[in-house]
């Protein structure tokens, strides 16, 4: 009973960083601006929190120094696409081997050096609860904030106006320009949150999950975010669904590997979230779900304003 | 002391002038509609109309002229501006958003609305005033191209304008929903609204407008009222010359079957595409057959199972008793098939080719134009020549840019290419579409002559007016279904209409869910 609820505790902490960063990238790509540099604002906000907490001795202060190291990557990808045109996929790709350099050059003098990590954030009352306590109120603050954030994105983009906005401009940018709504500033706002939130995830990596600093210590995540985005069909409350599907698939194979089950090499298990990712994406858009029908229509193309 | 003058008109123009690099799109336009009158702007594509209507719109700046605005001189910079002063906007292409529903479609367009349970209500009730029956909460794609345009006037009618201009608002509804467009039209009119109607329809321009504004070239030829001139007089104003309507020949040769459609189902491939169920039908040898319909009622996708785009079961189509459904488009070209793309840019041609290089892709085969995949510049550029020899295409040569070409010329090109592959069946979608006059005219010639000479030629138009003079026997698609065949001719308007509005889009069907929201809106207040 303990043995599972630790795990599925474990799975909600796994799959935190995930979570970050794929509701960062959906609101970015709702908006219409597909970002591929998610895994190098990823590395950028982890090394960027590792750093700062170092030196300040301050958790908070490391949180959001990551998100504007992150916020600030994105900005960079922003003024390339946005304002000079520059092709999305490409520039995304660039932003993240930018992202896998720039942190290793700020982090060379960091490797191996410990960090206390950030602290559990007990709430009275709910974390003494059997299960339900150790399960759900027995984490640090960014695990609660990552949850809070999808649900506030989920009400943002369906109940106000701002996030009915932000849908139109990614589903008919020529529409919402002629209404009077300035296409480019909303998607420099979006991309921004999107460099924000990935920021996080990379911050919870080097603060949290393992608080040291490792070269490329992502593994390939803000790519799963990625994906994510398009299992969940660019809706918010599926990216917590995939998010802890996938954050299970880690917990499983570490614990397999640790178990010395399945008597395969410990690289095979370690493929596994990724090999899930793939078929997930296979199945998915092939299926009857056709998930890349429901990509916002303007999903990567660039606005020229016109007149 | 001066008599009283008269009440300034609502909108005047004067000495409008906006060039562009090497055309004048607009020269000393003037243009003056009075309070509550249905004006009418009239004229062939490339005449000016849609760079006027931009000016007004604030779309686009004069480079000279005047504009007043009730007798008061004004400088309209932005569509917001032509908003604030009271112009609305129905636009030909609708700018809608697809994945939101009604009520956020609307939203979107007013500003610091914040209630909008009351918006909801205030939809119902000026859509239910106006008889434009609206759900709020259905999202866009489930809705007809004839409730999109309902969505753009209701957003209109709702910032309660004073003018209201609308952009060739009937080239997508039925019959019935022209009718029914005309009524809220003239009960606008009745209150006072003014309203420049935009159309090269003739005879809808006798049954609506008061006042009607001829253009040319850039150029106001005429000012007249459609009520008094007729609509062969009014065209040869727009269009400037006479021109020979096609000879429809008396009788034609009826054989056998050369293009059969069997029980062809097809998925569509769009999120929000339509699914094709059942279609059979066949053209016979020197028949030509229609398909008309609303857009988006299953022509894509059925031209793309017609086309090898999309290959479907080998028994679903047969080109001259060969099975064909399985064959992708090029083995279909070898049977015999010829297809003319409704898209000229990018899918019957590709803008940055030549001419010659344009022919030789899809003419290749058939005209021999490569040899062990070399191609042989000297035929495909010989043969390009050709079509637009035979086709009167102006362009400078083989070598021009299909770019370089207006799109009737390059519209004629793409026929003349088809043709002169010497098909057996001649599929054609659109062939006409933003076409000027004289081009539609040859091109409407070309098929018929295609048609005597024993081809099956199989045209899919929305355009009702190009069926009626073409076909001799058309089917109506609608929701993805084909209707049973009609002899062209012997088939009224009406019941052609109904076939495309589906027979369930009658006047009365206003959804119980607007009542629900009107008692409340009624309720609230």
């Amino acid at each position: 009973m303990d043995g599972t609820v630790a795990l599925l505790a474990a799975v909600i902490v796994a799959s935190t960083p995930l979570l970050f960063a794929a509701i960062g990238e959906l609101v970015a790509e709702r908006s219409g601006v597909l970002n591929l540099g998610v895994e190098g604002m990823m590395l950028a906000g982890a090394v960027t929190g590792f750093a700062v907490t170092l030196t300040t001795g301050s958790h908070l202060v490391g949180i959001g120094s990551a998100a504007v190291a992150g916020a600030a990557m994105a900005l960079v990808f922003a003024v390339l696409t946005l304002s000079l045109m520059a092709n999305q996929v490409a520039t995304g790709l660039a932003l993240t081997i930018f992202g896998v350099g720039l942190s290793a050059l700020v982090g060379s003098s960091f490797v191996g050096t410990p960090l206390p990590r950030l602290p559990r954030l007990d709430i009275p009352g709910l974390s003494d609860l059997p299960v339900v306590g150790p399960l759900l109120f027995r984490h640090d603050v960014l695990v609660y904030g990552a949850v809070a954030l999808t649900l506030a994105v989920a009400w943002f983009l369906a109940k106000t106006r701002g996030g009915m906005i932000l849908r139109a401009v990614g589903e008919n940018h020529e529409a919402a320009h002629g209404l009077g709504y300035n296409v480019i500033h909303i998607r420099y706002l979006a991309v921004l949150f999107g460099g924000l939130c990935a920021g996080l995830g990379g911050a919870f990596l080097s603060i949290a999950y393992t608080p040291m600093w490792i070269e490329q210590m992502t593994a390939g995540r803000g790519w799963i975010a990625l994906a994510l985005v398009v299992f969940a069909a660019w809706r918010p409350l599926r990216v917590l669904v995939g998010a802890y599907l996938f954050g299970g698939v880690t917990i499983l194979q570490l614990h397999a590997q640790g178990l010395g089950l399945f008597a395969v090499p410990s690289q095979v298990m370690s493929m596994l979230p990724y090999i899930a990712t793939i078929i997930v994406l296979v199945v998915i858009s092939i299926g009857p779900w056709k998930a890349r029908l429901q990509a916002p229509a303007c999903l990567g193309r660039p606005f020229l304003p016109t007149n | 002391m001066a008599p009283p003058a008269a009440p300034a008109p609502r909108l005047a123009l004067t000495g409008i002038r906006k060039a562009y690099p090497g055309v004048l799109a607009n020269d000393d336009v003037a243009l003056t509609v009075e309070e509550g009158e249905i004006h009418a702007l009239l004229g062939e594509n490339g005449a000016g109309k849609s760079t006027l209507v931009k000016i007004i719109y604030g779309v686009l700046a004069p480079d000279e002229g005047e504009i007043r605005w009730a007798g008061r001189p004004v400088r309209i910079a932005s569509p917001n501006a032509a908003r604030q002063l009271g112009i609305g906007m129905v636009f030909q292409h609708f700018s809608l958003f697809e994945a939101l529903s009604v009520l956020e479609n609307v939203a979107l367009g007013m500003d610091g609305e914040k209630n909008w349970q009351a918006l909801a209500g205030r939809i119902v009730e000026v859509s239910r005033a106006y008889g434009l029956p609206l759900d709020p909460t259905r999202e866009v794609h489930e809705l007809s191209v004839g409730e999109r345009q309902r969505i753009e006037i209701v957003r209109c009618l709702l910032q309660a304008p004073k003018l209201l201009i609308m952009d060739e608002p009937t080239s997508v509804l039925t019959p019935q929903e022209v009718d029914r467009l005309f009524l809220t039209l003239r009960q606008l009119a009745s209150e006072g609204v003014s309203i420049l109607y935009i159309s090269h329809k003739l005879h809808e321009i006798k049954a609506l407008c008061d006042a009607a504004t001829i253009m040319r070239g850039g150029k106001v030829v005429a000012h007249c009222d459609p009520k008094v001139e007729t609509a062969r007089s009014m065209a040869t104003l727009m269009v400037g010359s006479n021109f020979a309507a096609p000879e429809k020949p008396a009788k034609r040769l009826k054989r056998a079957p050369r293009f059969q459609v069997n029980a062809l189902d097809l998925e569509s491939s769009e999120a929000f595409g339509t699914s094709l169920k059942e279609v059979s039908f066949e053209v016979r040898a020197g028949e030509i057959f229609g398909i008309a319909g609303v857009a988006g009622n299953g022509q894509t996708e059925l031209l793309a199972a017609l086309s090898g785009e999309r290959p479907v079961e080998a028994e679903a189509i047969i080109i001259d008793g060969n099975r064909a459904g399985a064959l992708g488009p090029r083995a279909r070209r070898g049977l015999g098939l010829a297809y003319i793309p409704e898209e000229r840019n990018g899918h019957a041609a590709i803008p940055d080719l030549t001419l010659a290089e344009n022919a030789l892709l899809s003419a290749f085969d058939r005209r021999a134009l490569l040899t062990n995949g070399v191609i042989r510049f000297a035929r495909a550029s010989a043969f390009a020549e050709e079509v637009i020899e035979r086709f009167s295409v102006k362009a400078t040569g083989p070598d021009a840019r299909a770019s370089s070409l207006s799109g009737g010329n390059l519209q004629k090109f793409v026929v003349g290419r088809e043709i002169l592959q010497a098909p057996n069946v001649l599929i054609a979608a659109q062939p006409t579409w933003g076409v000027d006059a004289g081009a539609a005219a040859a091109i409407h010639q070309a098929l018929l002559d295609l048609a005597t000479h024993g081809v099956a030629v199989l045209v899919v138009s929305q355009d009702l007016d190009e069926l009626l003079v073409l076909t001799d026997r058309m089917a109506v698609i609608n929701g993805g279904r084909l209707s049973r065949p009609l002899v062209t001719g012997e088939a009224t308007l009406e019941e052609i209409g109904l076939l495309m509005g589906g027979l369930h889009d009658l006047p009365d069907d206003i959804p119980a869910v607007e009542t629900a929201a009107v008692n409340q809106h009624v309720q609230a207040l």
